[in-house]
């Protein structure tokens, strides 16, 4: 008994260790954000609170000195356009393979297997060069193109979840004269959903963070995404560890309250995303 | 020869005869536009396809062979030139070994995933909390987490602080050297990717049957063997897709160390020093080259994995 007890006890000591090493130096980070220049200044230490909680002209310069407003003007452009496509692309890349039997289909099938093998960040020395000759670098449309094209485990969660929608259900459509197009757009398309959905959390998420395609290929400042922008707070606010802190914290807010809200949905999307 | 391919992938496919024989029974005309049909689908996303994945990899290969710098139009054959430069030019080659302190803290991120996994997966309370708390950090922005860790490993900031509020005073620069900056990096990797396996591991343990564990309960199990005899073997997919995970991002880390260090003091890894070569001295022949290295040996990984641990549920369509 008192064995289990030493046990219990030592699962929740590591439980809450594991909590203090996750939040700490968060915590941290959005306490600096509070304080003000002098206080930083003073160094009265990292975990000293600050002396007015509700300071918050750290996020003021953040938002205007950073131009955080035209960093998520763009990265919204970016993610509406690119998950929309991702959509479309995966799901009717899905409904050919998966409804139909065509020649050289196992050719198509391996062709987008094999892409998941290979590790994005390794072809950009090429992939620059393509991107580069349609005009698209320093463009928007550089990573919308990229997000949508080289998607390989969309078309996976797609492709899993289409095959459990009956084909009895195209046949009946069918029956009453609707052509392939019909049945994808009128029957498969809205019985996705559930992918759909999943695919919306996982790649928006990926697409709001991601740092390489954007940085590579949208040197522009005015180009600039949540990543690239907050990255380049490191070179005018150098040693402003407070404004720093306060463009950090406003990028985190909007994935913590996504989380908070839509917990159960990224659980499930993230473990259908890598298992595929 | 398709249909075989469907019936082995589907454990249950209730439908799957529909094809071929709708397609056969069906009148001359029809079975010509069923023909193009599926193409017109796929048109946009084969183009994407082979112009965004396909295209570079092969032009890729190309380059490495020749002396081009990106932007003049000539361009020299330069045979294996490119490949023996790396090979013999040990500075190039060096930032592999980098890739050993990712690969040493994807051992310490999948341990402690897999006991947190474990822990979680029985009666605990605030299990909620603690779940998404674990699991948060991968969710966070990347530059975000650099900048929140510059700030933890800095001079006077969160990791020295706590450490003089336990008693133990120091000035250590913890980017400073080589050693000191690759643990931290590595450590804050850990930090950051724990979450994903730790969700892995937990959806895998949950979808073994509670019955299982009653059985051992009754017959006396502890819950070691618990583990080791009922949760082990039923999340050895999972536990083996994490290993290949982690083994290629070893090899491809670069953002983290990017946004930080800039591949300062020892830390630049081959991502960095392939993007540096490529876009800051316009080496685009050398660095297709060690881009095309790269590639191989992620491949030659992920090709051993599936020898060594044959997928159990090889569900390639």
């Amino acid at each position: 008994m008192t064995r289990r007890t030493v046990a219990r006890t030592l699962v929740y000591v590591s439980l809450i260790l594991a909590t203090l090493v996750v939040l700490l130096p968060l915590t941290v980070v959005f306490l600096t954000s509070l304080k003000s220049s002098e206080e930083m200044a003073n160094g009265s230490g990292a975990l000293a609170l600050p002396d007015d909680p509700l300071n918050l002209g750290n996020y003021v310069t953040a938002f205007r000195d950073g131009q955080m407003l035209s960093a998520f003007g763009n990265t919204a452009i970016i993610l509406v356009v690119a998950v929309g496509g991702t959509i479309l692309i995966g799901s009717m890349t899905a409904y050919a393979i998966d409804r139909f039997r065509f020649r050289f289909r196992k050719l198509v099938v391996v062709l987008f297997l094999l892409a998941a093998l290979v590790p994005g960040v390794t072809t950009q020395v090429a992939t620059f060069q393509i991107v580069n000759s349609f005009g698209m670098f320093d463009s928007l449309w550089a990573p919308i193109a990229l997000y949508m094209g080289t998607d390989i485990v969309s078309i996976y969660i797609f492709l899993q979840f289409i095959r459990s929608i009956p084909v009895s259900l195209d046949e009946a459509a069918r029956l009453d004269g609707a052509g392939a197009f019909t049945v994808y757009r009128k029957v498969i398309f809205p019985l996705l959903k559930p992918a759909i959905a999943t695919v919306v959390i996982v790649k928006g998420i990926n697409v709001y963070n991601d740092f390489y395609i954007p940085f590579l290929y949208m040197p522009s400042e005015d180009l600039g995404v949540i990543s690239t922008s907050l990255f380049r707070f490191k070179g005018p606010f150098g040693a402003h560890w407070e404004t720093i802190s306060a463009g950090a914290v406003l990028v985190i807010l909007p994935t913590l309250l996504v989380f908070l809200f839509l917990q159960r949905f990224i659980y499930n999307g993230f473990m259908r995303g890598a298992t595929k | 020869m398709t249909d075989t391919t469907r019936k082995s992938a589907r454990p249950v496919p209730p439908a799957a005869p529909a094809g071929p024989e709708r397609a056969a029974a069906a009148p001359r005309r029809t079975r010509l536009t069923r023909g193009l049909t599926p193409w017109l689908f796929l048109i946009a996303p084969l183009a994407l396809l082979l112009t965004f994945t396909y295209a570079p990899i092969a032009n890729m290969i190309a380059y490495s062979f020749t002396d081009w710098d990106g932007v003049s139009p000539e361009l020299n054959w330069t045979g294996t030139g490119n490949y023996t430069e790396l090979l013999t030019r040990s500075e190039l080659f060096e930032v592999f070994f980098v890739s050993g302190y990712y690969l040493a803290a994807s051992v310490v991120q999948i341990v402690a995933a897999l006991y947190f996994a474990t822990i979680l997966s029985f009666d605990v309370r605030f299990r909620n909390f603690f779940k998404g708390v674990l699991f948060f950090p991968y969710l966070i922005n990347g530059v975000a987490i650099g900048f929140v860790f510059l700030y933890f490993f800095q001079d006077g900031g969160t990791l020295d602080s706590v450490l003089s509020l336990l008693g133990v005073g120091t000035d250590h620069a913890w980017l400073g050297t080589p050693f000191s900056a690759n643990t931290s990096l590595a450590g804050v990797s850990v930090w950051r990717y724990t979450g994903l396996n730790f969700v892995l591991f937990l959806g895998a343990i949950q979808s073994i049957p509670g019955e299982l564990y009653e059985a051992a309960e009754i017959d006396g199990a502890s819950r070691w063997h618990q583990f080791r005899y009922i949760i082990a073997p039923g999340i050895r997919p999972v536990l083996s897709l994490s290993v290949i995970l982690s083994v290629s991002g070893s090899l491809s880390v670069f953002e983290i160390p990017y946004i930080m260090t800039g591949g300062a003091t020892g830390t630049e890894t081959f991502v960095i020093q392939t993007v540096k070569l490529a876009f800051q001295f316009n080496k685009t022949g050398l660095a297709s080259a060690a881009a095309v290295v790269l590639l191989l040996i992620v491949l030659a990984v992920t090709w051993v994995q599936r020898r060594v641990v044959p997928d159990e549920k090889v569900d390639l369509v």
